[in-house]
């Protein structure tokens, strides 16, 4: 499904990400870990397209990602949902426009957003709150939606940049809850996170990155370094 | 695509109302701009007319004939002057006719003149010549025969005339050149600030997936709604202005410099098309070009 065979994306040496290859399936949940400007971020905007490699290739189900023209790189990205650490929520817009929004991109017809939207906000457990905007939500709620927008259209991979990131431990539990239900639906979860707590309890797949190489990968107990508060 | 124009045009009357401060910011600065280019405007097309009105005015030449020439020999001066190169017509004016006229002129006062008792005004010959330059070779034909007492034309008058008015265009171009620049920054920077105020939404849009041209849309279209907003409030108040200016001093410059004032009406719909165009380009063009930089890929 992913594939980073040999990717190399240098701003100076250390920083950055240094020959990464990494193999991740269809269906996996994957947590992405590392002290700070290990290279986590670097890897999410790769993913994304943001950033273009320097060497190496990285492979998104049928799309050769660093060799997306820009004009495909839209495309390129409806195929992935993507949450992030401060939600990114079009603040003029309400919950349910927000998750709207993102069908709307895709010049879905109407009588599908309206029948579906509703469906998504439910599955994340915010119908009530449908017609609110950002600002009136708790950091959790919002969170949900972001999470309805990144998967309204069905992407294959879902990432989440510390999704949990700016939310108390209850709450952070609640949306671990949600990516996995999202995870058993059948889409490849990639977390990025710094919550050891939560990384060790999941026993999943985790991913460690430090100076832009890959120091762990395996389902085992991690205590190297995260990065985060708890140091 | 017709589903994707209503939906742009309804996201940008929703995201105007949303974003009311930045919106009334930008209405205002090309607002400001329109206003002071219809005022300009008004001041040039005017300028325009009443050169047009002096030049039509004075496109002849009158050369008076001494009392107690025959018919003839008033003929003959007649022929010779028609075949002159230039001249467009030759009437004669009798005496009775340059008393009617003069009397025409003096409107109410025009009674006065009926208290003379032998008409005082000479015959006269009246050239039309197509164009001020033609003037002076048939002034000097006309000048040869016995029976003219006196040519009288108005070359220098009109060519200085001619001169200010052309001076006055030119600096009013000049002004509105550098006003339409000016504007142009202001409005381009406002703009510039509502757009930045709204980068992170550009880049969440990127990362929904949308393409260029589906978040330039309504950021194009609110700026062309705001364009027209601006241009409909510019084009009402400069048309009030220009009704009361018309009503209060129309009058009086025509009697000063017997050219009336541009028609409200005409004014209305020139400046109502040249602002919603330039409103609508700059509110367009101005969403784009600051929207640029958050848009490459």
């Amino acid at each position: 499904m992913i594939t980073f065979d040999h990717v190399t994306k240098l701003y100076r040496p250390g920083v950055g990400l240094d020959d990464v290859c990494v193999k991740i399936d269809k269906g996996e949940f994957v947590f992405l870990v590392g002290p700070s400007g290990a290279g986590k971020s670097t890897f999410v905007k790769l993913l994304l397209k943001d950033l273009t490699p320097d060497s190496g290739n990285i492979q998104v189900g049928d799309y050769h990602v660093n060799k997306l023209s820009n004009r495909m790189v839209p495309k390129y990205r409806r195929k992935i949902g993507t949450v992030f650490q401060d939600f990114k929520l079009l603040p003029k817009k309400t919950a349910y426009e927000n998750v709207a929004f993102a069908m709307e991109v895709l010049h879905k017809p109407s009588r599908q957003i309206r029948k579906q939207v509703p469906q998504i906000l439910s599955l994340v457990g915010i119908s009530d709150k449908a017609d609110k905007y950002p600002h009136e939500l708790a950091g959790g709620e919002q969170q949900r939606v972001a999470i309805a927008r990144a998967i309204v259209n069905n992407p294959q991979v879902l990432i989440a940049d510390e999704p949990t990131g700016n939310l108390d431990p209850a709450t952070a539990w609640g949306i671990m809850d949600l990516l996995d239900q999202i995870n058993l639906r059948g889409t490849t979860v990639i977390m990025v996170t710094h919550a050891k707590e939560i990384v060790n309890k999941m026993d999943r797949r985790i991913i460690a990155i430090d100076k832009g190489r890959v120091i762990h990968d395996s389902k085992e107990y991690y205590a190297g370094p995260m990065g985060g508060d708890e140091e | 695509m017709i589903g994707s124009l209503f939906y742009n045009i309804k996201q940008a009357f929703v995201q105007i109302f949303r974003n009311r401060g930045m919106s009334a910011a930008s209405i205002f600065s090309i607002l400001a701009m329109l206003l002071i280019l219809g005022l300009v405007f008004i001041i040039i097309v005017n300028v325009n007319l009443f050169s047009e009105i002096v030049k039509q005015d004075y496109d002849q030449v009158e050369v008076f004939i001494k009392d107690g020439a025959t018919q003839a020999e008033i003929d003959e001066c007649i022929e010779t002057l028609k075949a002159k190169p230039g001249v467009t017509n030759v009437t004669f004016r009798s005496q009775e006719d340059a008393l009617a006229i003069m009397k025409e002129r003096w409107g109410e006062s025009g009674y006065l003149l009926d208290s003379l008792g032998e008409n005082p005004l000479p015959a006269s010959i009246m050239i039309e010549v197509d164009s001020l330059d033609n003037a002076s070779s048939v002034a000097s034909a006309a000048g040869k025969f016995e029976i003219i007492e006196d040519v009288q034309y108005y070359k220098e008058t009109v060519d200085k005339l001619t001169k200010i008015t052309h001076f006055l265009q030119i600096a009013c171009m000049i002004i509105m050149a550098f006003l339409v620049v000016v504007s142009v920054v202001v409005v381009s920077n406002t703009i510039k600030l509502t757009v930045m105020a709204r980068s992170d939404e550009i880049h969440i849009m990127r990362y929904v997936g949308a393409n260029n041209w589906f978040i330039r849309g309504p950021f194009m279209v609110e700026g062309i709604v705001i364009g027209l907003i601006a241009s409909a409030i510019a084009s009402g108040a400069i048309c009030l202005i220009y009704k009361k200016l018309v009503e209060t001093i129309g009058d009086q410059v025509f009697a000063i410099v017997s050219s009336p004032l541009i028609s409200v009406q005409y004014m209305t719909v020139n400046l109502t098309i040249i602002f919603v165009a330039l409103g609508c380009s700059i509110g367009a063009w101005g969403s784009i070009v600051s929207m640029r930089k958050y848009l490459k890929a």
